[in-house]
């Protein structure tokens, strides 16, 4: 009796501390964004303001704002989704719905997976000597979209073939059981039942791309332009860009220190903002049904 | 009372890859009757089914010998349009699978997929269909409503009505009922029993009294051979063979 208690309390103590160590590990996931957002808070938010927000930078960066890098990052993301969506969107049609199993789709898979495990600065290197010099579109908000749209491919064929998956298979008999065809099937009821999934992985992938500054330092971002991009061949600033320029290659390193965290601060909040728009949006689509 | 025929199988073989699920059916169906499709799990009912709209299609390891006559027409010859062909032949599932969208355009699918814009047509054609299917009174008020929101044995009726409204001239039912309760199953059956006046209703079905009280012939199916096929009265009061009575009476099964 006494014997059994003993043991059944010691496996209750087992139980406690290995829930205890799954639970600390998930925590530090919070815990590590969180700190990363007091750290950045903390030390840049003196640094935002009107004037921050709305104004080109001045006097070597050492003044001004970061306007021109907020709107290059937009058009960055933006530009890249819209390379990225179609393709990726059209990618995952044909290996979900379409591809029969065999070899090429195995192949393609490789390749696809393959390109998610790319370094984003050989991205950038590819960019340059693709789009910048072969195709001579020059460092521009083009190359640079093109070169972030293929960055972000893996990511929306991943999402969307997923959402597509999860799209119960009765509806496809159902459809095509009413005399639909394939297509049909799958621009009436699997595109619309997995979107809310796909614009997820939409948004989920411009918010990695805003982020990126190795594929955007040699094809679209430059070092300083005081004027917004009229066309898509224009150079552009971005904020990573401008937050690793001023950390490492400006002349008043120390002095700008503050700018540096508050343009982190800025790219941050424009990232998570993404994010959880893409939550609420996916959440608010799903309650509709 | 005569009725036409309008399904003829001559020797059907079904192979899901090397697997004979369907042994050299030969049987005719009639126009304007309610032909059951019974037997044990596993013994070809549903798969024949699906082949009289070439649902089979879509298992790319299945492979058909035989003929299917539908009017004199072969249902497998290449050059017939298999979209054609399910827009004669409708089918409901055993699970009812409406769509994540509205009631109306459930029903309105069937038509938009098929090219039909006209929306006063459209608009006639789901009230038409969901009157016909019994559902319309239950629904009218709601129509624009998600389909999802409808109870089980609601949806069956509306994929019911969703089948009725590009007019096919068979109806082929996949268990319609098993997944629903008594009362919904009850609804089902009244239904079947009011469309046969316009269409042609083929049934699989698990439950021995539903066929026995939905259909005017009876199929009997094991391990992918047609057993015995007669009247539904006198299929359940003198099958022929001792098998058939046996699992009619309970007695494997």
């Amino acid at each position: 009796m006494n014997k059994s208690s003993s043991l059944s309390r010691r496996r209750k103590l087992i139980q406690a501390s290995i829930f205890g160590l799954f639970r600390l590990s998930a925590a530090i996931n919070g815990i590590a964004l969180f700190v990363i957002v007091y750290f950045l808070v903390a030390r840049g938010w003196r640094a935002i303001n009107w004037t921050f927000l709305t104004q080109p930078p001045r006097e070597a960066m050492t003044e001004g704002g970061i306007l021109p890098c907020i709107v290059g990052t937009l058009y960055l993301g933006l530009g890249a989704i819209l390379v990225a969506l179609p393709i990726g969107v059209t990618s995952a049609v044909y290996l979900n719905e379409y591809a029969r199993p065999g070899r090429l789709l195995r192949a393609i898979r490789i390749g696809i997976n393959n390109l998610a495990g790319v370094p984003s600065v050989v991205f950038g290197l590819f960019g340059l000597a693709f789009f910048v010099v072969w195709l001579k579109m020059g460092v521009s908000i083009l190359a640079g979209s093109l070169t972030l749209g293929v960055l972000t491919l893996p990511v929306i064929i991943g999402s969307s073939e997923e959402a597509m998956r999860s799209v119960p298979d009765t509806y496809r008999e159902a459809s095509l059981a009413l005399g639909a065809t394939k297509w049909k099937t799958i621009y009436r009821v699997v595109l619309p039942a997995a979107l809310p999934g796909i614009l997820t992985g939409a948004i989920l992938g411009i918010s990695r791309a805003a982020g990126e500054t190795a594929p955007i330092m040699f094809t679209a971002a430059v070092f300083y332009t005081p004027s917004l991009p009229a066309s898509v061949f224009d150079e552009i600033m971005a904020l990573p860009y401008h937050i690793y320029v001023l950390a490492t290659a400006g002349t008043e390193i120390e002095a700008t220190r503050h700018l540096q965290y508050g343009t982190a601060l800025v790219l941050i909040v424009l990232v998570l903002g993404l994010n959880l728009f893409a939550i609420i949006y996916r959440a608010r689509l799903q309650r509709r049904r | 009372m005569e009725h036409s025929l309008k399904i003829k199988i001559k020797n059907l073989n079904f192979y899901y890859g090397d697997f004979k699920a369907l042994h050299a059916i030969s049987m005719d169906i009639y126009e304007n009757q309610v032909t059951a499709f019974i037997g044990p799990s596993g013994c070809g009912k549903s798969t024949l089914l699906r082949c009289l709209n070439r649902m089979n299609d879509l298992i790319s390891t299945s492979r058909v010998e035989g003929q299917i006559l539908l009017d004199d027409q072969d249902i497998n010859d290449p050059n017939l349009d298999v979209v054609t062909l399910r827009h004669n032949v409708g089918m409901v599932f055993q699970k009812p699978n409406p769509f994540p969208k509205s009631i109306f355009e459930n029903v309105a699918y069937g038509l938009r997929v098929n090219g039909i814009k006209d929306k006063a047509y459209i608009e006639n054609q789901v009230e038409k269909s969901l009157v016909q299917a019994a559902i319309w009174d239950e629904v009218k008020d709601r129509i624009h409503d998600s389909a999802l929101g409808l109870s089980g044995g609601q949806q069956q009726r509306l994929c019911i009505a969703r089948a009725l409204a590009i007019e096919p001239e068979v109806i082929l039912m996949d268990e319609p009922a098993s997944a629903l309760d008594p009362i919904a199953t009850q609804k089902i059956e009244e239904l079947i029993h009011h469309l046969k006046r316009s269409y042609t209703i083929i049934i699989v079905t698990h439950n021995m009294q539903q066929a026995a009280r939905v259909s005017d012939i009876t199929a009997f199916f094991y391990l992918g051979k047609l057993i015995e096929i007669d009247d539904t009265e006198t299929l359940f009061t003198k099958p022929k063979l001792q098998q058939t009575e046996d699992y009619i009476t309970g007695r494997f099964g």
